[in-house]
C-alpha cells in the first residue's frame, strides 16, 4: 500500500530541497574540520530490508531474525573472543564488527566476574519442553474459516510468552517455559481484529495483544492461573501508514507498525513523528499507546499522549473512537486516557492518527562534563526552568560515564581518539575535576541550523554556570548510540554470571538527588544483605526533564556466583529499590508501565477510589475478561 | 608546641585500656540479650589481646575493598583506622598510678602520638554553615510565616534569625581544642586513676562515621561528660563532634566561649512556642547532618541526672536528627548510645544538696574554679562504652511510611504524625536502656545498694558477705560489672569504702553512712546533713537499679497483689509500672515484655516458680524478693508521703510552684515526728516524679488561672494510691481498667 497518496510534484521538490539543505549542513561541518554528523536514527540497526517504506522489518516468524532467548537481532551480539577481547558481531550497528579492548577489564573489575566462569544459555529451544497447546476447537474452526493466519507451533508461542524482564530472559536461557500462549494469530487489519475479538468473546478465549514484545513489566506473561485457551494477537502485520495529511500534519497509521519502520517511511516523505523510545527498533505504535511510552526527543515532539490525535480500539463491547480530530476537546474526561496505558486489558488498538513534523533540517549532538552529579542535576533543572531543553538532554552519573569509556572501540572513525581527546581534556580543562566524581550530560539539538546553534550556545552558557564544560559532539553521539547496543550487553553479562536490569521513575526536581542517592545505596545494601558476594553496579541517569520534575533511569547489575536462587535475590533487590523510590517521592513508573510486575503498588499509587474507577471501566468494557493478561488491576 | 607534646604524653598515661574486668563467670541470660552481653564482655577483654589473636581487621579491609560504594557516601574518615592495627599492641595494665610506662609489649614506644589531627576539622561545606542555614528554604519559609503572623517586616525577622544563629553557633578552633586537650589531660590525670574505653566501640564508630551521619548520645551524669567525649574522640583521631549544649554554660563568660570554640553550640533550655527559634535550631542541626559535616552529639536525657538514674528521654532533638532520614535527605542516620560511668561522680554531694533544695549554684566561672578543690581528690576511674551504632533506617523499617512526605514540600514544617511520634519515643527509650545496659558498674555500687537498706550501719563482715551475694545476683541478672581481679572480697570492700570516704565511714568493724557534723546542728540541720549523705549514697544504688528494676517490681507486685495468681500479680505490676513510669526508664507499652523479663529473671535465680496459674515464691526466694522489694521501698514510701501530703495538708488551690517546698517541709516534719527513715521523700526529683504520677492517675488536676497553675486534689484517689502502694489494699480492677 502506498504510504503517501497525496504527494504532489511540488511536494516532492520541497522535500528534495530539504534533504539538500541537510546534506549541505553536513558538508559545511566537514569543512569546519569536524566529523560528519549522524542522525539519531543512524545509530540504530539497519533494517533487514530498506527497499520500500511498506516493507516490514518484522516477519511473522520473528525467530528467523531475532533471538528467541535474548535481546534483538540474532546476528548481533557481544562476545569475548579467544583473545579475551570484547567484540560486537554483525553488520547492523556502527559498533558492529568492532573490538572493545577495555570492556573486559571493566567487566571483571566492576563485577568481579571472570571469563573462566561461564553460564551459557541452552543452545536451542526444545519444543518438547513446551506445554502442548490447549486449543478451543470451536474458536480455531471459526478463525480458520475467516482465513486469518495463525500458528500453534512451539517456537511461535514461546516467542510471544514474554517481554524483556530479567526473570523472563533468564528462564528462557535455562530452557524453562511457564504458561505460554496456545496460539498466535496475525490479523492483517482493523477488520480482522474486530473478527478475532468477536470470536474470542463468543468462545470465551483469552486474548493478549502483542506488539513488539519489548515490554519490561511482565505485561506479556501469561497468567499461570488462566485456564482458558490463550491467544496471542500479534499486530506486526498491521504495519501500514494509511494516509498522511500534510495540511494538518497528521498521519493515520496501523498500530502494529514498528518504530523504526514508521520513522523510515515517514522520512521518505520528509516527515517524522519524532517519537523515539530507546526500544524503537522493535516496539510498536500500539505498544506505545498501551504503555504510555515516552521517546527520547519528547522535549520537541511530546510523549505518546501528546502525539496521539485519534485512536481506534477494538473491545469486547465494540469499537471505541472519537468522532472528529479536533486538536483538543472538552467532552468530559478524555476517553483516550482510558486507552493510553491500558496495557492490553481493554482491547486492541488498531489504528492511530498521530502528529507528524517535517524532518528537522539540522541535528547536532553535544556533551557537557560536570564536576559532579549534583551540579549536573542543578544544570538540568535550570535548563528546564528556562524551558530551553534541547530535543534530548540526559545526565549520566559517574559510573555510567566510566562504563561509556569501557565501550570505546579499538579503531573507528567516529570514535577517533576519543579517550585521548578526553585525556587531553583532563589535563587542560578538567584539571580540577575528580575523575571519580565527574559526570556527563549528552545533548541532541534539532531544528534549523541557525536556531540550533543559538540554542546550543544558550544551553552551554547555562551549563557553564554550573561548572559544566563542553566536551565535544562525539561524546554526545556515543552516548546516544550506546542506548541501542546497551540492551545487548545484558546477554553478555548473563553468559558470565552477571545479571542486570533497568527501571525508571519520575520525581519532582527537589527530590531528584536524594532519590538517586538513596535508591543506588539501597541497591548496594540489599545486595549485600542478600548475600551477593561482590558489590553491584548501581548507577542512574536523568533521562528526561519536565517543568516540575525529571525522569530517572537506574541500572543495576551484579555477579550472582554463589547464590542459590539468583533470580529471587534479584527480585527482592528490585522490589526494595522500588519501595525506596516510592518512599522518596518517586512514581511507580514514568513510562515502562505497571504490567504485573508493579501491580502490588497500584492501590498505594492511585488510591482505592482510583483503582475502583479503573476496575469499573474494565468491568464495563470487558465483563468476561477476554483481555485477560491481568495487568494493572 | 612543647606544651602540646607534654599534654599528649601525659594524656597517654591516662587513657589506658586496662584489663580488670571480670572475665570469669559470664553473666547468664538477661531475657533481653544474653548473647550480646556475653559479646560485650569479650569485647572489652579483646582490647588487651595481642593483635595476632584478634585479627578481624582483614575481614574489614576485604569488606571495604569489595563494597566501595558503601563508603563513598560519606566524607573520608580520619586516619585512625590504620592506626588500629598498631593500637592493638597496647596491652597496658595497672590501674592507678599511671606514671611511668605501661607498655608491656616491651617496645617501649608509644605508637600513638597524635601529631596532626586531620579529623578535628569539620567537613568542608560549599558555603559557611550559618549562611546555609540562614538561606535555607526551610528558614525562609518560617521567616515569612512569622513575619505574616506578627506583622513584622521580613528583614527584621531575618535579623532575629541571624541573632539566633550567632548566639547558637559553634566556632571550632584548632588551638582551643589543643588547649583543652592539654588542660584536660592534666586535670583528668589528677582526678582519675584511669579512663577505659572500649576500642571495639571506637572502631565501630569509625566505621559508622564513614558510612552515614552519626549522632552520639552519651549518658549525662556530669559536667565533664562532653569534655570527656571530645577528648576521647580527639585522642582516637575521630571527627570531633558538634555538641548541643545548654545555654546555662554561656553564663560562664570565658568558659562558654571556650566551649563554643571546641565545638559546642548552644540552645535555650526552653523555647516552647518560638517558631523562629525552633526553625533556626532544627535547621542548624539538620544542615550539619545532611552534609555529613560532623558527628552531632547531644544528651537524650536533656540534662544531667542528679540522681544517677537515667532520665526520661527528651524527644525534640532526636526528632530533629531523624527527620532528614524520614524525608529522604540522607540514606540513613546512625545513633550511637554511649555510657559514661564514673566510679565517683564529681558532683555527688552537689547534686544531693540540689535535690534537697539548696539552690543550684549558677554555672558561673567562679563556681567552676571552686571546683579546683575537687582536683585534689581521687575520683577513681571512668569507663566509656561506645555502644553499637543503630541505624534509624532499620529501626524505622515497617514502622514509618516515608511517602507520607511526598505531597508537601519538605521545607514546610509539619507536626509529625502519630506514628512518627511513637516511633521516636520508642527509639528514645530503647536508646536510654542501651545506655543503662552498657554502664560499667563498680563494687561500690553494690555496697551502696546494701547500705541503703541498712541506714543505721552494719557489720563489715556481713557487708562483705552480702556484697558477694548481691554480686552473684547482679551477674545472674546480666549486670556489666567491673570487679578487681582475684582480690579478696574484704579488700574489695575496704578499698571501695576508702575511695568513698566522704560518704561512709568504717570503725570498730561497723560500716555506716557519714553523718556530717552533728554537735551544733538543730534537728532539722542534722536531718538535712544526714539526707545529703543518704541521697549521695542513693545515687550509687541508683546506678544499678536498671538491673533489678523489673524483678523488683514483680517482687513488690507479689507482695501487694490480692492473690498469687498470675493475672493479679500482673495487674499489680502494671499498676506499679504506671506509677513509676517517670521515676524509672520503662518503655511505654512494654508492660508484657517487662513483666515477662522480671518473672524470667526471678525464675532464673530460683526465687519463684511459674505455674500455669500462679507465681510461687520458693524458699530461697524469700530473701531475694525481700531484698529486691527493699530496694524499691524508699520510692514506695516516698510516693506515699507525697500522697499523704495531698490528703492531709495540701491547701486548696496549691500553686504548682509551691508544691516542692511544701511537700518537702511536710516530709521533714514526718521524718522528725514519726521517726520515718524515708530521706528520699525529701528529694525534689522524687517529688516531681510523684506529682506527674498523681496527675496521670487522676488524683490531681492542674487548673490554670491567669499565669498561675494550681493543683486540684482528688483526695479519695490520692488516698487510694497511698494505700495501694502501702500494700493496704490490693490493686483495684477499676484502676486497672483505666490504665
Ligand atoms: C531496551 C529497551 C528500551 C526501552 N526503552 C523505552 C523507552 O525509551 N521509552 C519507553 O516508553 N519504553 C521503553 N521500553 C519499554 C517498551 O519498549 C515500551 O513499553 C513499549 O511501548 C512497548 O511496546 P511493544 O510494542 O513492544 O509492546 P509489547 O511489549 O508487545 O506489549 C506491551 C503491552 O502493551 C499491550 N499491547 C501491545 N500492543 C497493543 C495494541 N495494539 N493494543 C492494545 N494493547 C497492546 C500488550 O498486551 C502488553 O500489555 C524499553 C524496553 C526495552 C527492552
Amino acid at each position: 500500500m502506498a504510504s503517501n497518496c497525496n504527494s504532489s510534484e511540488s511536494e516532492r521538490q520541497r522535500i528534495a530541497q530539504q534533504r539538500l539543505k541537510i546534506i549541505a549542513g553536513h558538508l559545511q561541518k566537514e569543512e569546519d574540520g569536524e566529523l560528519p554528523r549522524i542522525f539519531a536514527n543512524d545509530c540504530k540497526a539497519e533494517a533487514t530490508d530498506r527497499r520500500s517504506s511498506s516493507a516490514s522489518t518484522m516477519p511473522k516468524r520473528r525467530q528467523e531474525i531475532m533471538k528467541w532467548n535474548g535481546w534483538g537481532y540474532s546476528d548481533s551480539r557481544f562476545l569475548f573472543n579467544k583473545k579475551g577481547q570484547a567484540e560486537f558481531t554483525g553488520k547492523r550497528y556502527r559498533l558492529s564488527g568492532m573490538i572493545m579492548p577495555s570492556l573486559k577489564d571493566w567487566f571483571e573489575g566492576t563485577f568481579g566476574a571472570n571469563l573462566q566462569h561461564k553460564t551459557p544459555a541452552v543452545p536451542s529451544l526444545n519444543s518438547s519442553d513446551v506445554q502442548p497447546p490447549s486449543l478451543n476447537e470451536a474458536f480455531v474452526q471459526d478463525l480458520k474459516a475467516s482465513s486469518i493466519p495463525c500458528s500453534n507451533e512451539a517456537e511461535d508461542r514461546v516467542f510471544r510468552a514474554h517481554g524483556h524482564c530479567l526473570h523472563e530472559i533468564f528462564a528462557l536461557r535455562e530452557g524453562r517455559f511457564g504458561r505460554v500462549p496456545d496460539m498466535v494469530v496475525w490479523p492483517n487489519s482493523h477488520d480482522d481484529v474486530v473478527k478475532i475479538v468477536e470470536l474470542a468473546s463468543k468462545h470465551n478465549v483469552c486474548l493478549i495483544p502483542y506488539g513488539g514484545g519489548t515490554s519490561v513489566s511482565s505485561a506479556l506473561e501469561c497468567p499461570p492461573e488462566e485456564v482458558r485457551s490463550i491467544v496471542s494477537l500479534d499486530t506486526s502485520q498491521m504495519n501500514r501508514i494509511l494516509w498522511i495529511d500534510e495540511k494538518n500534519l497528521t498521519a493515520h497509521v496501523e498500530a502494529g507498525i514498528i518504530g523504526q519502520d514508521l520513522e523510515r517511511a515517514l522520512n521518505e516523505s520528509g516527515y517524522c513523528t519524532g517519537h523515539e523510545p530507546d526500544s524503537m527498533e522493535f516496539s510498536s505504535l500500539g505498544g506505545w499507546v498501551a504503555t504510555r511510552a515516552s521517546g527520547m526527543k519528547k522535549n520537541i515532539y511530546g510523549n505518546i499522549e501528546d502525539l496521539v490525535i485519534h485512536l481506534k480500539m477494538v473491545t469486547p463491547r465494540g469499537v471505541i473512537e472519537k468522532s472528529c480530530q479536533g486538536p483538543r476537546m472538552s467532552t468530559g474526561p478524555d476517553i483516550h486516557h482510558f486507552i493510553l496505558g491500558s496495557e492490553g486489558t481493554l482491547g486492541v488498538v488498531t489504528e492511530v492518527t498521530m502528529k507528524i513534523r517535517p524532518i528537522p533540517e539540522y541535528q547536532k549532538y553535544g556533551s557537557v562534563v560536570f564536576p559532579n552529579f549534583e551540579q549536573g542535576v542543578a544544570c538540568l533543572r535550570e535548563v528546564a526552568k528556562q524551558r530551553c531543553a534541547p530535543a534530548s538532554i540526559r545526565l549520566m552519573d559517574n559510573a555510567q560515564f566510566q562504563f561509556g569509556h569501557a565501550l570505546k572501540p579499538q579503531v573507528s572513525s567516529i570514535f577517533t581518539s576519543f579517550l585521548d581527546g578526553l585525556k587531553k581534556f583532563y589535563i587542560t580543562k578538567f584539571k580540577g575535576f575528580d575523575p571519580h566524581c565527574l559526570c556527563v550530560a549528552t545533548l541532541l539539538f534539532e531544528g534549523d541550523r541557525e536556531r540550533v546553534l543559538q540554542h546550543e550556545k544558550r544551553v552551554y552558557d547555562i551549563a557553564a554556570k554550573f561548572g559544566g564544560l563542553a566536551a565535544g559532539e562525539d561524546n554526545g553521539q556515543r552516548g546516544y548510540m550506546l542506548t541501542f547496543v546497551i540492551a545487548y550487553l545484558r546477554d553478555l553479562g548473563m553468559d558470565y554470571y552477571v545479571m542486570g536490569e533497568s527501571f525508571e521513575t519520575s520525581v519532582p526536581w527537589d527530590r531528584v538527588l536524594d532519590l538517586c542517592r538513596n535508591v543506588k545505596e539501597r541497591i548496594v545494601r540489599e545486595c549485600k544483605e542478600k548475600g551477593v558476594q561482590f558489590s553491584p553496579l548501581s548507577t542512574c541517569r536523568v533521562t528526561q526533564t519536565y517543568d516540575a520534575g525529571a525522569c530517572v533511569y537506574f541500572y543495576f547489575a551484579f555477579n550472582y556466583r554463589g547464590l542459590a536462587d539468583p533470580v529471587h535475590v534479584y527480585e527482592q533487590v528490585e522490589h526494595a529499590a522500588r519501595e525506596e523510590i516510592l518512599a522518596n517521592g518517586g512514581s511507580l513508573s514514568h513510562h515502562h508501565g505497571v504490567g504485573k510486575l508493579r501491580k502490588q503498588w497500584m492501590k498505594e499509587s492511585i488510591s482505592n477510589v482510583g483503582l475502583g474507577m479503573l476496575k469499573s471501566v474494565k468491568d464495563f468494557v470487558d465483563p468476561d475478561n477476554i483481555f485477560g493478561n491481568r495487568n494493572l488491576l | 608546641m612543647a606544651a602540646f607534646a607534654e599534654a599528649t604524653r601525659i594524656f597517654f598515661r591516662i587513657i589506658q585500656t586496662t584489663h580488670h574486668l571480670q572475665n570469669t563467670a559470664v553473666p547468664g541470660g538477661r531475657t533481653t540479650s544474653p548473647a550480646s552481653l556475653q559479646k560485650k564482655m569479650q569485647e572489652l577483654a579483646t582490647l588487651v589481646t595481642p593483635a595476632s589473636q584478634t585479627d578481624n581487621t582483614m575481614d574489614q579491609d576485604q569488606y571495604q575493598r569489595e563494597w566501595p560504594a558503601l563508603r563513598q557516601t560519606y566524607p573520608p574518615g580520619s586516619p585512625a583506622l590504620t592506626r588500629n592495627a598498631e593500637r592493638k599492641h597496647y596491652t597496658t595494665r595497672g590501674t592507678g598510678q599511671a606514671v611511668g610506662s605501661q607498655d608491656t609489649t616491651g617496645s617501649g614506644n608509644r605508637t600513638h602520638v597524635p601529631g596532626f589531627h586531620s579529623a578535628v576539622r569539620f567537613r568542608q561545606l560549599p558555603r559557611p554553615l550559618k549562611t546555609i542555614v540562614l538561606q535555607s528554604e526551610q528558614l525562609r519559609y518560617v521567616i515569612n510565616q512569622v513575619s505574616k503572623e506578627s506583622g513584622e517586616a521580613t528583614d527584621i525577622v531575618q535579623e532575629e534569625a541571624v541573632a539566633i544563629v550567632e548566639e547558637m553557633a559553634h566556632r571550632l578552633q584548632l588551638s582551643t581544642i589543643r588547649f583543652f586537650a592539654f588542660a584536660l589531660s592534666k586535670a583528668f590525670k589528677t582526678l582519675f586513676r584511669s579512663v577505659h574505653v572500649n576500642e571495639e566501640g571506637i572502631q565501630r564508630l569509625q566505621q559508622a562515621i564513614q558510612e552515614h551521619p552519626v549522632v552520639l548520645l552519651p549518658s549525662h551524669r556530669s559536667y565533664i561528660d562532653f569534655l570527656m567525649m571530645s577528648y576521647i574522640l580527639y585522642t582516637y583521631d575521630l571527627s570531633l563532634p558538634v555538641i548541643a549544649a545548654g545555654m546555662d554554660f554561656l553564663g560562664m563568660k570565658f568558659v562558654g566561649e571556650m566551649l563554643r570554640m571546641s565545638g559546642a553550640f548552644f540552645i535555650r533550655r526552653s523555647f516552647g512556642g518560638d517558631k523562629l527559634y525552633w526553625a533556626v535550631f532544627s535547621e542548624y542541626v539538620k544542615t550539619m547532618l545532611r552534609n555529613g559535616y560532623a558527628p552531632i552529639e547531644f544528651f537524650l536525657e536533656g540534662t544531667r541526672s542528679r540522681t544517677c538514674k537515667s532520665l526520661t528521654p527528651k524527644l525534640g532533638l532526636l526528632n530533629i536528627v531523624m527527620d532528614p532520614f524520614f524525608k529522604g535527605e540522607v540514606f540513613d542516620v546512625s545513633l550511637v548510645p554511649i555510657s559514661i560511668s564514673y566510679e565517683r561522680v564529681l558532683e555527688e554531694t552537689l547534686y544531693a544538696r540540689e535535690l534537697l533544695g539548696v539552690p543550684k549554684p549558677k554555672e558561673s566561672t567562679s563556681g567552676l574554679l571552686k571546683a579546683r578543690r575537687i582536683l585534689s581528690e581521687d575520683y577513681g576511674s571512668i569507663h566509656v562504652y561506645f555502644g553499637q551504632p543503630t541505624s534509624v533506617r532499620s529501626l524505622a523499617q515497617g514502622k514509618i511510611n516515608r511517602s507520607h512526605y511526598n505531597l508537601i514540600p519538605r521545607f514546610i514544617p509539619r507536626k509529625c504524625s502519630e506514628d512518627t511520634q511513637s516511633f521516636v519515643n520508642d527509639t528514645a527509650y530503647s536508646l536510654v536502656r542501651r545506655q543503662e545496659e552498657n554502664m560499667v558498674l563498680r563494687p561500690w555500687v553494690l555496697i551502696a545498694t546494701i547500705l541503703m537498706q541498712n541506714l543505721d550501719g552494719m557489720d563489715s563482715e556481713l557487708l562483705a558477705e552480702q556484697t558477694t551475694w548481691l554480686r552473684g545476683l547482679a551477674m545472674a541478672f546480666g549486670a556489666f560489672l567491673d570487679w578487681p581481679d582475684q582480690a579478696p572480697i574484704a579488700k574489695v570492700v575496704s578499698s571501695s569504702l576508702a575511695l568513698h570516704h566522704g560518704l561512709v565511714c568504717s570503725s570498730g568493724g561497723r560500716v555506716r553512712l557519714e553523718e556530717g557534723p552533728q554537735e551544733t546542728a538543730s534537728p532539722e540541720e542534722a536531718l538535712f546533713n544526714r539526707a545529703v549523705g543518704v541521697l549521695s549514697c542513693a545515687s550509687y544504688r541508683n546506678q544499678i537499679l536498671h538491673i533489678f528494676l523489673r524483678p523488683a517490681l514483680v517482687a513488690v507486685a507479689l507482695e501487694t497483689a490480692a492473690t498469687s495468681r498470675n493475672d493479679d500479680v500482673y495487674g499489680s505490676f502494671v499498676y506499679l509500672r504506671n506509677v513509676f513510669s517517670n521515676e524509672f526508664i520503662l518503655c511505654p507499652g512494654a508492660d508484657v515484655q517487662d513483666f515477662e523479663e522480671g518473672c524470667y529473671l526471678l525464675m532464673k535465680c530460683g526465687a519463684v516458680q511459674m505455674l500455669t496459674q500462679d507465681i510461687v515464691v520458693t524458699e530461697r526466694g524469700q530473701s531475694i524478693l525481700s531484698f529486691l522489694s527493699g530496694m524499691l521501698e524508699p520510692f514506695l514510701q516516698g510516693y506515699q508521703v507525697v500522697c499523704r501530703y495531698f490528703c492531709e495538708e495540701a491547701s486548696e488551690g496549691l500553686m504548682e510552684k509551691e508544691y516542692v517546698p511544701a511537700v518537702r517541709s511536710f516530709a521533714v516534719k514526718r521524718i522528725l515526728s514519726d521517726g520515718l527513715k524515708c530521706y528520699e521523700a525529701l528529694s525534689s526529683d522524687l517529688q516531681k516524679n510523684a506529682l506527674a504520677a498523681l496527675l496521670r492517675l487522676n488524683a490531681l488536676r492542674k487548673v490554670k488561672a491567669a499565669d498561675q497553675v494550681s493543683l486540684k486534689v482528688n483526695k479519695m484517689a490520692a488516698k487510694a494510691v497511698e494505700d495501694t502502694l502501702g500494700g493496704k489494699v490490693p490493686v483495684q480492677k477499676p484502676v486497672l481498667a483505666r490504665l
